[in-house]
């Protein structure tokens, strides 16, 4: 095994470029425990902990982009108003010492569909930019979840930045665990309101080979938003249309059995999870007053 | 490979690091400060907590050459860290910290203080796990010590739930975590009474 | 004590002194580690380094049940950095298995392996990575043999028997091989009584398999010596015991194979067993060189025994004025792949079967199982645990039948003092069931909604979920729930059980100071410093050393059974005594002439001298003591003798003592995703005498976690098809965290037991018992669901199993 300690960033891309089959390790949050429990044996480990740009953000008109090494406590702390689901999901992270290191690149680059961020990003809103010595790309976030742990990165690309759409109204995100902190998420669901284009987005986790968007589901209560006024009368979201949401949110959901938990809980959990995160937003959406953000 | 990095204070170097190596077992095993332990080594329990360039991580998931250059805080520097910090800073306002008399169920007797170890210089985390019955079989104890710690700095008349938040990332197995909290909320007692 | 020179490795343990305290027993003294413990200096078993040591690595089997067609090593053995490989063959004695009570397992694997994880061979390299490479290049083919996994398959007429030729003490009289052990409990005549019975309920109950998750790993050093032995330097719960199974299988005597206790990361009961303590002896002698091992958590689980998962039967008649008439229960529990405990959990499970209830007609039957599932054994309140969570499910199933209270209907059929056992023996010592009950009844519940925070909306932390943000109070119902619970203490069934204490007492620097030495495994429970206190209390003196344990020293039994300040605080107040005695002797000889009271009054030592029972002082120790040889005394401690249980109707004074706890349990349950927060545990418990007030709440509120654990979230899943563990990580192995625990208000009670040391009760494990019945109570009254099985998943709660 070697160790590649690159300096700045066009030495980790042109070590990625040397070595593709580099292991890239930041927060190492989940390259170390394949080391210590002896899963993998990479020839080259590269560590990006050096390279400032990926610990640093910047809130733009549209976008927060978001560099893939800042750690998730950071997120929590400085991005809540910006990235309100994403910024939840952060706290549901493993634990405080694991937010400490760990950032949404690792989350993206491990790409198991029980990342804690996915749910979030596909819900907001986000281009995952990429860069190799060949050049750098922006990888729609629906797009970049190829296979169970699988992405859209080429072998020699290095995750950069993630451009994340700045929240245009309310967001939550909740994960099912077996304990109540410091849990991997059985399955997880994040919603995103976005009253600009007038519509919803969400993200379903660990309730699928990939983590995924509920797309007939947002058809669905997109539509129904706009036939009844919804946006603009402010009127309370009829009981129906939230159970119809959620059944599609289910539906949504292709999940397994395995230890964690069974595929028919997951299939039922992501739909308790969606309506009840839809009346979260919608409450926040009008204006009631509170903050249904949790203890993020 | 070699690393050179800080630790206590101290600068550290370790030769014949192989390159799959972690901060846990070089601290451990190369640099005989054994007190981060080894519970888990996957993050879960949170044990081998230390301070990385004042950050609390659990050392068993950063690689050995990751720490180049980089200051560590353990377990075994954490009373001249705390006593640093006390003399160039920390509380000054005397706004923070817990009255006594709010730090409920703290059932200990008044001035009943440690009993062993007298000339070792704790603290005042340290002291108070002592004092709480905090520690019992103290594999945990390290990694909960820089963690509690570790609140109490950025936090220092934390809630319950505060204090339980903090510490989600360090399991226990021998108390049930009650006598962790009585400790927490001992040292933040003590911490406010001081100022 | 054999002679022989030998380096000191790093973290060797030490006498650890406690200088200028006053505290005897019945003080909340603070641990003597303690300091050590906080600043890291603590030397635990993984912690031990010696120069040029090596690390040993443990290859284990990938199937649970096969022969081993070939092994090569070679590979192994030619890597750069390997010491030594090791297999069957290279066993050096003819002696080649161990065991608790049957010597039924393996060093490493002969010819078969029987469960997944079994040690096959060993390496010793230079770096733990070298091992672990090199013991990947060990070849081993395998030929797969059916498994047998639960009841069903392993007595099927032509199931594969777990050990065939069987000729251990229990084999003669089970019905069937795969039967490690089998005890009926029958008094009275069930069949008549059940004609009284006005409601008859019946239950099928399911306990998961959980594990002892203690914190430290299993780790040790092993020194080979210029004397051919070797020093051992471990964590353990029973430094004797290891002892005796570790000499015949290296082919040394007892005294060659010297052990010294190192620092114990929580044990639980999963100590009790060998696990690499033979296999880095064997590495080291073979290689001349130190050898450490640690395991990491993975292994860990492999590494020990687990609590016995275990299916009950129980069926109980009642009057309808709520009186017990009858109790019919069958307890069929998974020894897994060898024995273990197994025998003694089955004695356990069956005669405490019945709970601390009155009921005089019982059949009761326990057995334990071979199969190739992971071995289980001791763990925390072994035998009890499973049993009290079938009985007290019953208990709440028939007072809703007979719609009566369920406290008042268990304090109606409550045990007492002179209550006859099912095993006909009598509880001649307090027994506090229903004032344990009415106890934690009668605390004031918790308040309501604790998540609605002043306008800022919900606190996650409070809820159901937790930080994971799944509820802000949608779906959420309370529930409370009540359970009590009966368990031995000490070794039962007729075992010789006794603790050794020696306690030398002489002056230094012109301070009396007394040092303690025993075998007891100080693994967290605060022996060390409840024997200070005893010292302190017997000997009035201020300053005790506290002597690493070893074997140098005579056998103190195991940590375990709640027996050890029972039996080595016995043993520490027993010596005292002698030592003080032998004191007076030499004050007599020395002062006699110059004060008739030392000849006529009776003779106390306090605050370092020695007086009269009138308070008069005669002497200061120290001048008592000045200019003669220490005052060195060792003795064994027993308690009184039990018998056997009688094999065909359980009759027999077989436990020692019997010690009991109770619960309310109050829990908020998301009853639309299946999750659970624990609001309070309350608890209540009789502990004799509370030797160390702080030590003994501080044990209740940690059985009582480890029984939460079990009721919501604790279980190693093996697959039933191929007996393979699925979850051996603490990713999906999960144990209760800090926000998981709610606050445990514990209530002491101290009702002596004149026959045992001080009036003191063990307490270890009954917190344990009735802590996952209360839960499971709790939850069921929150859902309305009957939940017969531990741990409660989300999809139980959910229908979506």
């Amino acid at each position: 095994m070697d160790f590649l300690r690159p300096a700045s960033w066009e030495e980790a891309l042109a070590a990625k470029a040397e070595h593709p089959t580099a292991v890239p390790i930041a927060g190492g949050t989940d390259v170390m425990v394949e080391i210590n429990f002896d899963h993998r044996r990479p020839a080259y480990l590269l560590d990006l902990n050096r390279i400032e740009l990926l610990r640093e953000w910047e809130v733009g008109e549209e976008n927060v982009r978001l560099g893939a090494s800042v750690p998730y406590t950071q997120i929590m702390e400085n991005l809540r108003t910006e990235l309100p689901g994403l910024a939840l999901a952060s706290h549901t992270v493993a634990s405080p010492q694991i937010r400490n290191r760990g950032g949404v690149g690792g989350n993206l680059g491990t790409a198991s569909p029980a990342g804690d961020a996915h749910p979030a990003l596909l819900a907001a809103g986000a281009e995952v930019e990429v860069e190799s010595v060949r050049g750098s790309r922006l990888i729609p976030i629906d797009a970049f979840y190829t296979g169970v742990k699988r992405n859209a990165l080429q072998p020699d690309e290095l995750i950069k930045t993630v451009h994340i759409k700045k929240a245009d109204g309310p967001q939550q995100y909740s994960k099912v665990g077996t304990r109540n902190a410091m849990v991997i998420a059985v399955c997880a669901f994040g919603l995103a309101l976005h009253p600009e284009t007038r519509t919803v987005r969400t993200g379903i986790g660990s309730a699928a080979p990939t983590p995924i968007r509920a797309k007939e589901a947002e058809s669905f209560l997109n539509a129904a938003l706009e036939e009844g006024g919804f946006w603009d009368n402010g009127k309370i979201i009829t009981p129906s249309v939230a159970k119809q949401f959620a059944d599609l949110v289910s539906a949504a959901a292709n999940p397994i059995d395995d230890v964690r938990g069974t595929a028919k809980y997951r299939r039922h959990a992501v739909g308790i999870m969606a309506r009840r995160q839809l009346g979260w937003t919608w409450e926040q959406y009008r204006g009631t007053g509170r903050t249904l953000e949790g203890a993020a | 490979m070699r690393v050179n990095f800080t630790v206590n204070g101290r600068p550290q170097e370790a030769d014949d690091v192989w390159e799959g190596e972690s901060l846990l077992y070089v601290l451990r095993e190369r640099l005989g400060l054994p007190g981060s332990k080894n519970a888990c080594e996957q993050g879960e329990c949170g044990s081998c907590t230390v301070r990385l360039d004042g950050v609390p991580v659990c050392s068993c998931l950063v690689a050995a050459g990751q720490v180049e250059g980089r200051e560590v805080v353990t377990v075994e520097g954490l009373a001249e860290f705390a006593k640093e910090r006390a003399e160039h800073g920390g509380c000054a306002s005397g706004a923070c910290g817990t009255p006594l008399d709010a730090a409920k169920k703290w059932e200990a007797k008044p001035g009943q203080d440690s009993q062993t170890g007298e000339g070792v210089e704790l603290s005042p985390i340290q002291q108070a796990f002592i004092d709480a019955g905090a520690v019992q079989c103290g594999f945990c104890t390290p990694g909960l010590l820089i963690a509690a710690d570790e609140l109490l700095e950025r936090n220092a008349s934390p809630s319950d739930q505060d204090i339980r938040e903090a510490l989600s990332g360090n399991l226990c197995r021998c108390t049930g975590y009650e006598k962790i909290l009585d400790a927490v909320r001992l040292a933040a007692a003590r911490q406010g009474e001081a100022v | 004590m054999a002679q022989h020179t030998r380096t000191v490795p790093a973290g060797t343990p030490t006498d650890v002194t406690q200088n200028h305290v006053k505290g005897g027993i019945g003080e909340s003294t603070l641990r003597p580690d303690g300091t050590l413990k906080v600043t890291g200096e603590f030397a635990y078993s993984s912690d031990m380094w010696h120069e040029d040591m090596l690390w040993g690595q443990t290859l284990r089997s990938t199937v649970a049940h096969a022969e081993i067609v070939s092994i090569d090593t070679s590979e192994a053995l030619a890597t750069s950095g390997v010491y030594a490989v090791l297999t069957y063959d290279d066993l050096p004695a003819a002696m080649k298995n161990y065991g608790l009570e049957i010597q039924d397992t393996p060093v490493l694997a002969h010819g078969k392996v029987r469960h997944h994880g079994e040690p096959v061979a060993l390496v010793a390299a230079d770096h733990p990575e070298t091992a672990r490479r090199a013991a990947a290049k060990i070849r081993i083919e395998y030929r797969e043999l059916p498994v047998v996994t639960d009841e069903a398959s392993a007595l099927a007429p032509d199931a594969p028997l777990v050990h065939e030729g069987r000729d251990d003490h229990h084999s003669g009289h089970v019905p069937h091989p795969n039967i490690v052990h089998r005890q009926p409990i029958v008094r009275g005549n069930v069949a008549e009584a059940r004609k009284r019975a006005d409601v008859i309920v019946e239950g099928e109950y399911v306990f998961g398999m959980q594990d002892q998750a203690f914190l430290g790993p299993e780790s040790g050093l092993a020194v080979p010596a210029e004397d051919g032995g070797v020093d051992l330097y471990v964590a353990t719960q029973w430094l004797h015991s290891d002892l005796k199974q570790i000499a015949p299988v290296l082919g040394l005597p007892e005294d060659k194979v010297r052990m010294t206790l190192s620092g114990v990361g929580g044990a639980f009961g999963g100590r009790e067993d060998i696990s690499m303590q033979i296999h880095a002896c064997l590495l080291a002698l073979r290689t001349g060189k130190p050898v450490k091992i640690v395991y990491n958590r993975f292994e860990s689980f492999f590494g020990h025994v687990h609590r016995h998962p275990a299916k009950l039967h129980y069926e109980h008649g009642a009057t309808k004025d709520g009186k017990l008439t009858h109790l019919k229960a069958r307890i069929v529990l998974d020894g897994g792949a060898y024995a273990s405990a197994s025998p003694a959990v089955v004695g356990n499970a069956s005669s405490l079967g019945a709970g601390p209830y009155v009921v005089d007609d019982v059949e009761i039957e326990a057995v334990a199982l071979y199969t190739n599932n992971p071995p289980c054994g001791a763990m925390r309140g072994f035998g009890a645990v499973q049993a009290c969570f079938a009985y007290e499910a019953q208990m709440d199933k028939l007072a809703a039948k007979l719609g009566m209270d369920p406290v008042e209907f268990r304090r109606l059929n409550a045990m007492e003092q002179g209550t006859l056992m099912p095993t006909g023996q009598v509880v001649d010592s307090p027994a506090p069931v229903a004032e344990l009950l009415r106890r934690v009844k009668a605390r004031p519940l918790p308040p309501e909604r604790q998540w609605e925070t002043a306008g800022e909306g919900a606190d996650v932390r409070a809820l159901p979920g937790g930080l994971s943000n799944t509820t802000h109070g949608e779906g959420v119902v309370r529930g409370v729930g009540y359970a009590v619970g009966i368990k031995n203490v000490g070794f039962s069934e007729g075992f010789d059980d006794y603790s050794t204490a020696r306690v030398v007492l002489q002056v230094i620097n012109g301070e009396p100071v007394a040092m303690v030495h025993t075998a007891m495994a100080e693994v967290g429970q605060g022996g060390v410093t409840v024997h200070a206190q005893i010292a302190r209390t017997e000997l009035g003196v201020t300053q005790v050393t506290i002597h690493p344990a070893d074997t140098q020293v005579g056998s103190a039994g195991s940590t375990s059974a709640s027996r050890q300040t029972y039996m080595t605080g016995g043993a520490v107040k027993n010596t005292c005594e002698a030592v003080r005695e032998k004191v007076l002797e030499i004050g007599r000889r020395k002062n006699g002439s110059y004060h008739p009271a030392w000849a006529t009054a009776e003779l106390l030592l306090e605050g370092g001298k020695v007086v009269t029972d009138g308070g008069e002082v005669l002497a200061t120790l120290a001048d008592v003591l000045e200019g003669e040889e220490p005052v060195d005394v060792e003795l064994e401690f027993r308690h009184r003798p039990t018998v056997p249980f009688d094999l065909r109707t359980g009759q027999g004074d077989g436990h020692v003592q019997y010690t009991f706890a109770a619960h309310r349990a109050v829990v908020e349950v998301d009853t639309e995703l299946g999750l659970v927060k624990v609001i309070e545990l309350a608890t209540a418990q009789d502990v004799g005498k509370a030797l160390n007030p702080l030590s003994v709440v501080g044990q209740i509120q940690g059985g009582t976690t480890q029984g939460l654990g079990v009721a919501v979230m604790e279980e190693i899943i093996v697959d039933p098809k191929t007996a393979k563990v699925r979850n051996p990580s603490f990713t999906d192995y999960l144990i209760p965290t800090i926000l998981d625990t709610p606050t445990i208000p514990v209530d002491v009670l101290e009702l002596a037991d004149d026959n045992a040391p001080y009036g003191l009760r063990g307490i270890g494990e009954a917190p344990t018992l009735s802590s996952t019945p209360a839960v499971l109570a709790a939850i069921r009254n929150a859902t309305g669901l009957e939940l017969n099985k531990t741990p409660v998943r989300p999809e139980a709660l959910t229908g979506t199993l």
